[in-house]
């Protein structure tokens, strides 16, 4: 993280000095610090951009500003007070972050999962996707002056949030499920909740379509706003929606399936051009995906049985509390499990989940401590941020704050 | 499968770079190679420019620091991925702490500018070659590269808290 301030001379060229026009330089440029808190970034990052006029020139990134070391502190801690620390990552979307290091621990623990969970965790997982998406799509208009669409949909991923209440008590940071499992059963509540949602969410996303997919003054903000070729965004590690954007039809869902995503009927949406309005396309077909699936989730739920939520793992999933107090065995493997005590394998694993932005990876070597000896995140963000310098060369700043918000960059996946 | 893909890249390389390639394990669901660090560019390259291999898509990089190994101390793992037929290798390089280099790889991948800018910063490779080698998330007065093992994660000095028990 670059700490100097690099404001040396402000807007050199239209400035007359003393002795007169002669020594005005008309070439040079001025120099602009986008941020670090800037209204317009969502977040904590900086960009020291090199202006001609309106026209950026050059621009350098400056990320670290909210990082809080998560893999120095992963190593000390036993698996599952890990959980938290996904949490921080991408927040707008925290139930993949979970979702995805228990699947990584578990597949360290080499446990097999019961369908039903699984398909419990998928509807988790989507709820979540559209939570994300709905945030990025709905700033993207905000950011072109449509405030209206983001105050609409917002009530949307405010049900969102209360499913996410009813199933684990917490709504932005869920710390949800339980390696091996969910820490709970859905209620009927839960359920209702969730039918409410599958019932008014198709209205109201056709609603904010509605209002932005073909207004003229939107598309003629977004196209051609940011793009990115499919070449250069491999090479600079895209994935997620901004790669399928540029038409690579990568989804994490369809080529490693995890959580059972195989027996899911959906298409993956890929754009052509990886400008804004492809990005935003994207997103909002995801979003009409990911209901579809989670439709298809419930049906499958229905033919498992009843009041499974997690798999039959003592070693590893807390026993009921009632059960501590009465049952030697429970009160035994409550202590292993609280204080890490459990057998954990050897070894080294990764595994990745389509998270809102991309491809979120887990990397992890075990040693058989109670604590991973390393732990390294691969955050989709991180890596495509490095773009972004790229992307807005030649560009009007006002464009710059919109493929920032196009490209969803999170500060908390950013930074780590 | 997953065992052929260990052998086709494994025999693939071993003819190409002999005893350059150290080892090649199965490690759950990807293959590890753990390759000299003299090679590990001409590997990289190797691998994302053969036809057939064609592992274009470099998914993350991480430092790794074992402070047992004498002599090979610190390591770097690239994780690559050929999307088209999705194959996912992992390789490996390890070297001695005092002399933390390795050849940059921003040539091949420039996704790795970041990357290795992360591994510098917390583990303090130096990456030979690179464009903007400096700290990214850390803040540029640090003295030290704190993922390192002998930086331990809270104060070693306190005496009111033992933590012999519990924790590593």
């Amino acid at each position: 993280m670059s700490t100097k301030n690099k404001i040396e001379k402000v807007n050199p060229g239209n400035i007359p000095d003393k002795t007169g026009l002669e020594q005005v330089k008309p070439d040079e440029f001025t120099t602009l610090n986008l941020g670090p808190t800037h209204p317009a970034t969502h977040g904590i990052f900086q960009n020291v951009l090199k202006m001609d006029g309106e026209i950026i020139m050059e621009g350098e990134s400056t990320v670290g500003y909210i990082h809080r070391a998560f893999e120095k502190i992963a190593e000390r801690r036993p698996y599952y007070q890990i959980t938290v620390l996904t949490d921080r990552l991408n927040y707008c979307s925290s139930p993949i972050n979970n979702m995805g290091w228990h699947m990584t621990v578990e597949k360290l623990l080499k446990l097999e999962i019961p369908k039903r969970v699984q398909y419990l965790r998928v509807i988790i997982m989507e709820l979540a996707r559209i939570a994300d998406h709905i945030i990025c799509n709905s700033v993207i208009g905000v950011d072109t002056g449509a405030m209206t669409g983001f105050l609409y949909i917002f009530q949307q991923r405010e049900s969102i949030y209360d499913i996410f209440e009813e199933l684990c008590g917490a709504r932005l940071t869920t710390n949800i499920g339980r390696i091996g499992g969910l820490e709970r059963d859905f209620s009927p509540k839960a359920w209702a909740f969730i039918d409410k949602f599958l019932n008014e969410f198709p209205g109201k996303l056709k609603e904010f379509e509605n209002l932005l997919m073909r207004n003229r003054i939107f598309m003629d903000r977004t196209i051609n706003c940011g793009p990115i070729t499919a070449e250069k965004a491999l090479g600079y590690g895209f994935t997620g929606p901004n790669l399928r954007a540029a038409g690579v039809d990568y989804d994490v869902r369809v080529m490693n399936p995890y959580s059972s995503y195989e027996e899911f009927e959906f298409t993956v949406p890929v754009g052509t051009q990886g400008d804004t309005y492809d990005r935003f396309m994207v997103r909002q077909e995801e979003m009409w995906q990911s209901l579809s699936i989670i439709k298809q989730a419930i049906e499958k739920v229905k033919k498992e049985p009843a009041g499974v939520f997690h798999a039959d793992v003592p070693e590893f999933f807390l026993p009921p509390k009632q059960e501590v107090y009465n049952n030697m065995e429970a009160l035994i493997y409550h202590f292993k499990i609280v204080m890490g005590e459990s057998d954990v394998p050897v070894g080294e694993v990764y595994h990745c989940v389509e998270g809102g932005n991309g491809e979120l990876g887990y990397y992890l070597i075990s040693d058989g401590g109670r604590t991973p000896y390393r732990m390294h995140i691969r955050r989709p963000c991180f890596i495509y941020y490095q773009a972004y310098t790229d992307m807005i060369k030649g560009a009007y700043l006002s464009d710059a704050i919109l493929t920032m918000s196009s490209m969803n960059v999170i500060a908390g996946e950013l930074d780590a | 499968m997953e065992n052929t893909l260990l052998a086709t890249v494994g025999d693939k390389l071993k003819a190409k770079f002999g005893d350059a390639i150290i080892s090649a394990e199965q490690h759950y669901d990807f293959p590890v190679y753990v390759i000299r660090r003299d090679a590990i560019y001409a590997v990289l390259q190797f691998l994302k420019e053969d036809e057939e291999l064609a592992f274009t898509f470099l998914t993350t990089m991480c430092g790794l620091h074992y402070p047992d190994n004498k002599g090979q101390e610190l390591g770097v793992m690239y994780q690559l991925h050929n999307l088209p037929k999705n194959l996912r290798i992992r390789l490996k390089t390890f070297f001695p702490v005092s002399d933390p280099t390795l050849p940059t790889i921003t040539t091949l991948f420039p996704t790795a500018n970041w990357m290795e800018r992360q591994e510098f910063d917390f583990f303090g490779i130096i990456f030979k070659g690179h464009p903007n080698l400096k700290r990214i998330l850390n803040m540029d007065e640090m003295t030290y590269h704190p993922m390192r093992k002998e930086y331990p994660l809270e104060d070693g000095t306190r005496e009111d808290k033992d933590d012999k028990m519990f924790g590593r």
